[in-house]
């Protein structure tokens, strides 16, 4: 491929003469192309026979895309997807399948078709360098000189700047508007507040039963959500409040417990974290009873009930926050108060 | 038809008579698509089963419009609740849902063919991101992006990334559980970017996640956006593919200079036209027989539930491979109050940054160390740049260390490993493996190389053993034909860069020098270690040799190239 080269055009590069330094003989200093191989015939080329079988094969396997398309007619009246999940398989599967043959039988005869029947002598064109003559450019830059004459913006300096100052400002008449609601309210302190406050009582996700301390047993885990109505479990609000407000709670033997975020802050053994895991927010919800762990199942953070569910492996780097929880008259466990910090991941201004 | 016209060009050809005669003259008077034709009808094309990787990504990508389109007749795209009073499936019936999961479970249940279109759709999705990475291997390994080619490389590079977009807003539209998960990921991860990360995921989801926005922004994404500029910079490229002409794989006859093949009428356009039915078929196949996403298995979004073993689609594996080894212990930093997450930041932005940068900047980095300036149509054998090959395969095992940790939740249970050791295990891996792929690699391409000048040089090994009258034996080695021999001398093994020195001709100090030197040093990375091809001479040399030989000399120095040999010779 080289011989046909130009040199290239960097100078840093060195050209070593070379040929005559291995004795007497002049040898060139590269092999010559052999050029293009010898073409061989196919056997559909030379014998008739075969030639005809091979415009058979691809005959019939166009008749057998036609087939596939009354296939996939004749599913779709017999075979309607009913009787639920099986039914819906079964006319899938029919329909998918006579699509199937209907498209392969047209792409093989096609293929097949080119391969057997078609000339399949390689041709050779020739390439042209991709850039442009040196003729075309002088004239592509005259031309354009002698635009920009035409034009004059040139000599008219306060035109200039008006064009490009019209031209860079009027995407602000759009970006403004959008800006400003494309982000709803840009209320981002929300994100240090849930529905968790003093006195809210502890409920069972997704059910909405209230739980009371009595009906915890020590090891069992719940699924809580605060205790709010129902119908208000049935708005749009709900799915984004309830993303900040998944708690887990557990009864451990009060023993077992090395440390908690804060004095007093389970009951009787009962711990309530927040489920939003502090790495990138999934919920956190495989518990393991013999260590106390909380595996996180989205990159495997693994959280310390015992320990203030402190990080013990994985790639979050803070404990899950905890919710001070005490019982009410009636027994039934509630908040001390809301999260001490914001819940979930963490993000730029957390702390402020 | 005009009759000016024909009264015009009075010297014009008979007027056509058949039907299709009639109707091209009304079209080329009218569009002179007669030019174009001629242009491109004989046009040749190169043949190679490997350049059929680009085709497949393209048909997929015509099977995702297709189905897509289908599924835009059903599916609608809103976060409002309903209550699901379909009859099907039964464990959905009566539960509060979004719109969207509910039109997707119509969708399926209701719709005759809508669960396979849905189906034949999915796994459109996961091939058609399988065939970009696949053809991008190829362009790269055999050096198809160098110039005129890099502009191609930078359009390819930025449709894989919309393919990943797409894929990733699609995911996400039947609102599902697993989908809401991968959103709520994505959420946090944007979540850390400093100092505008909240104000970035309020713009994402229109305030707080979820919220009730983010389905119906993602669907305009999904079936505006993206498409609409995939298919502006597809067009692009196969625009660049038709004006650069395809390379062509060495070989007798094919140079630099011309483009050997077979015509694009007829044969390249069957061809073409039979891989697409042929791509649409198995595709089709795949939706037909094998399931994907049954959301109604996942139930709709809730904040609260999570499964373990929960995988995204396979092009999002590396990203969440790379945030679970992630160690999160210390690199979560609080500086004057504010909180910068390196543990987030490092495996989602700074990791999938540098993979990406190297993609987009390779070609040109190439082109700077080995001087190069000419115009290249043939490809090279991977084997004949060493350090390339070794880049591209360290790159491979970068990303799939981080795909299979990624799913190191599914290793561990099948093979019962402790996930610890398993992340442990990748975390050392994703330093230690790449590093090594690349030692072996370029051991593997010098190695490869050393043969062939072997094969040149002494020819085929026969197994024929020949005994010479004093007592000697030999094998009788068959020399290489033409075309073999040259598909194994015809390569370049360009030397480093030379370095200027550093005070010109006067003694002043050069300006430049030390970018010059750094240039110098990558230069040296990639070509120190070289194979040079063998010359003419040195086959006469070694031909001679052999006749020593069979004159009894009683061992067989081999001529090798040492590595870095002397005989350096530029281009
Ligand atoms: C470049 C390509 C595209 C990719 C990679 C892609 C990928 C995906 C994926 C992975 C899904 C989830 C499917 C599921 O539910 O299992 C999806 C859904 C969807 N896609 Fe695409 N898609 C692409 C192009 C398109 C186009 C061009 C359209 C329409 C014009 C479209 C329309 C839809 C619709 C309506 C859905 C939601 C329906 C559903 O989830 O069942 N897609 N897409
Ligand atoms: S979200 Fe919990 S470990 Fe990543």
């Amino acid at each position: 491929m080289s011989e046909n080269q130009n040199t290239p055009a960097d100078a840093s590069t060195e050209v070593t003469a070379h040929g005559t330094d291995h004795g007497e003989l002049v040898h060139p200093e590269r092999f010559t192309d052999p050029g293009v191989p010898e073409h061989r015939h196919r056997l559909t080329d030379t014998d008739p026979q075969a030639n005809k079988r091979a415009e058979r094969t691809v005959t019939l396997l166009f008749v057998l895309s036609i087939l596939g398309t009354v296939g996939t007619l004749v599913a779709y009246v017999m075979v309607p997807p009913e009787g639920g999940t099986s039914g819906v398989r079964l006319s899938t599967l029919l329909l998918g399948l006579g699509l199937t043959v209907s498209l392969l039988g047209i792409g093989i005869a096609g293929i097949h078709w080119a391969k057997t029947l078609m000339g399949d002598h390689e041709m050779i064109q020739e390439r042209h360098v991709t850039r442009s003559s040196d003729e075309a450019r002088t004239g592509a830059v005259a031309d354009l000189k002698e635009g920009a004459a035409d034009s004059g913006i040139g000599r008219r300096g306060v035109l200039k700047g008006a064009v490009l100052s019209a031209l860079a400002l009027f995407p602000l008449t759009i970006a403004v508007p959008l800006i400003g609601s494309v982000g709803g309210d840009w209320k981002v302190s929300k994100f240090k507040h849930t529905l968790w406050e003093k006195g809210m009582r502890l409920a069972i996700d997704p059910s909405g039963r209230p739980i009371r301390a009595a009906d915890v047993t020590v090891g069992s885990v719940f699924h809580v959500i605060p205790d709010v109505t129902e119908e208000y479990r049935e708005s749009h609000e709900w799915i984004t409040e309830k993303s900040k407000a998944v708690v887990l709670l557990v009864r451990l033997d009060p023993q077992d417990i090395k440390s908690e975020q804060g004095e007093g802050w389970s009951y009787d053994g009962i711990v309530a974290f927040s489920k939003i895991c502090t790495h990138v927010g999934c919920p956190v919800a495989l518990y393991e009873q013999q260590t106390h762990h909380l595996l996180c199942p989205c990159h495997q953070s693994t959280f310390d009930v015992a320990d203030s569910a402190k990080v013990v492996f994985g790639p979050a780097n803070r404990p899950l926050p905890q919710l001070p929880i005490t019982v009410d008259d009636e027994g039934y466990l509630v908040a001390q108060d809301g999260f001490a910090e914001p819940v979930g991941p963490s993000y730029w201004e957390r702390l402020k | 038809m005009s009759t000016t016209a024909s009264t015009k060009h009075t010297e014009a050809p008979a007027q056509p008579t058949t039907g299709a005669g009639k109707a091209a003259d009304y079209l080329d008077q009218r569009t002179s698509i007669g030019v174009a034709v001629k242009e491109f009808a004989r046009k040749v094309f190169p043949d190679h089963w490997s350049f059929m990787l680009g085709e497949i990504a393209l048909f997929s990508f015509v099977v995702l419009l297709i189905s897509g389109i289908f599924l835009t007749m059903f599916f609608q795209p809103s976060m409002a609740l309903v209550e699901y009073h379909g009859e099907h499936p039964a464990n959905m019936h009566g539960q509060l849902m979004s719109v969207a999961f509910a039109s997707t479970l119509e969708m399926s249940f209701e719709v005759r063919g809508g669960l396979l279109m849905r189906q034949i759709h999915h796994w459109s999705a996961l091939i058609f991101m399988a065939a970009i990475v696949v053809h991008m291997m190829r362009v790269f390994f055999t050096g198809a992006f160098r110039k005129p080619r890099e502009l191609n490389w930078l359009v390819g590079c930025t449709l894989m990334i919309l393919g990943l977009a797409a894929g990733f807003s699609g995911y996400s539209l039947p609102d599902d559980v697993l989908s809401g998960n991968g959103l709520r990921i994505t959420d946090g991860v944007i979540k850390s970017i400093p100092v505008i990360g909240s104000f970035m995921s309020y713009m994402v989801f229109g305030g707080e996640f979820p919220g009730e926005h983010i389905v119906p922004r993602l669907f305009t994404i999904h079936i505006l956006v993206v498409p609409g500029l995939l298919l502006a910079l597809i067009a692009l490229h196969l625009f660049l593919m038709v004006l650069h002409k395809h390379t062509q794989y060495p070989g007798g006859g094919r140079t630099n200079q011309n483009v050997v093949g077979y015509p694009l009428f007829p044969v390249y356009i069957t061809k073409m036209t039979g891989n697409f039915f042929i791509v649409f078929g198995v595709l089709a196949l795949m939706g037909a027989t094998m399931a994907i996403n049954n959301v109604w298995n996942y139930g709709p979004f809730d904040p609260s539930p999570v499964s373990a073993g929960a995988q995204p689609d396979w092009y999002m594996l590396f990203l969440e491979g790379a945030l679970r080894l992630m160690p999160g212990q210390g690199t979560e930093w609080v500086i004057l109050g504010y909180t910068l997450s390196l543990n987030v930041l490092i495996p989602a932005v700074v990791i999938p940054g540098i993979l990406f940068t190297f993609l987009f900047v390779y070609p040109f980095v190439e082109a700077k160390v080995s001087g190069d300036q000419r115009e290249h149509h043939v490809l090279d054998r991977p084997r004949n740049v060493p350090t390339r090959t070794a880049l591209g395969v360290t790159f491979l095992t970068a990303f799939i260390i981080l795909a299979l940790a990624g799913s190191n939740d599914l290793i561990a249970t099948h093979f019962d490993l402790s996930i610890n050791t398993i992340t442990w295990v990748f975390r050392i891996l994703l330093f230690v493996g790449p590093v090594f792929a690349f030692w072996v690699t370029k051991r593997v391409c010098l190695g490869l190389q050393r043969k062939d000048r072997e094969l040149v040089l002494h020819g085929h090994e026969t197994g024929r053993i020949v005994r010479f009258a004093n007592g000697e034996y030999i094998e009788v080695h068959r020399p290489l034909d033409e075309q073999e021999r040259w598909l194994r001398v015809n390569y370049d093994a360009p030397v480093p860069l030379r370095l200027e020195p550093k005070t010109d001709a006067r003694g002043v100090k050069r300006k430049g020098y030390a970018a010059d030197r750094r240039w110098h040093r990558v230069s040296r990375f990639f070509f120190e270690d070289r194979v040079e091809p063998v010359t003419p001479a040195e086959l006469a040399a070694a031909h001679s040799h052999g006749e020593h030989d069979a004159l009894g000399a009683a061992e067989h120095p081999a001529l090798e190239a040492g590595v870095g040999a002397g005989t350096a010779q530029e281009h």
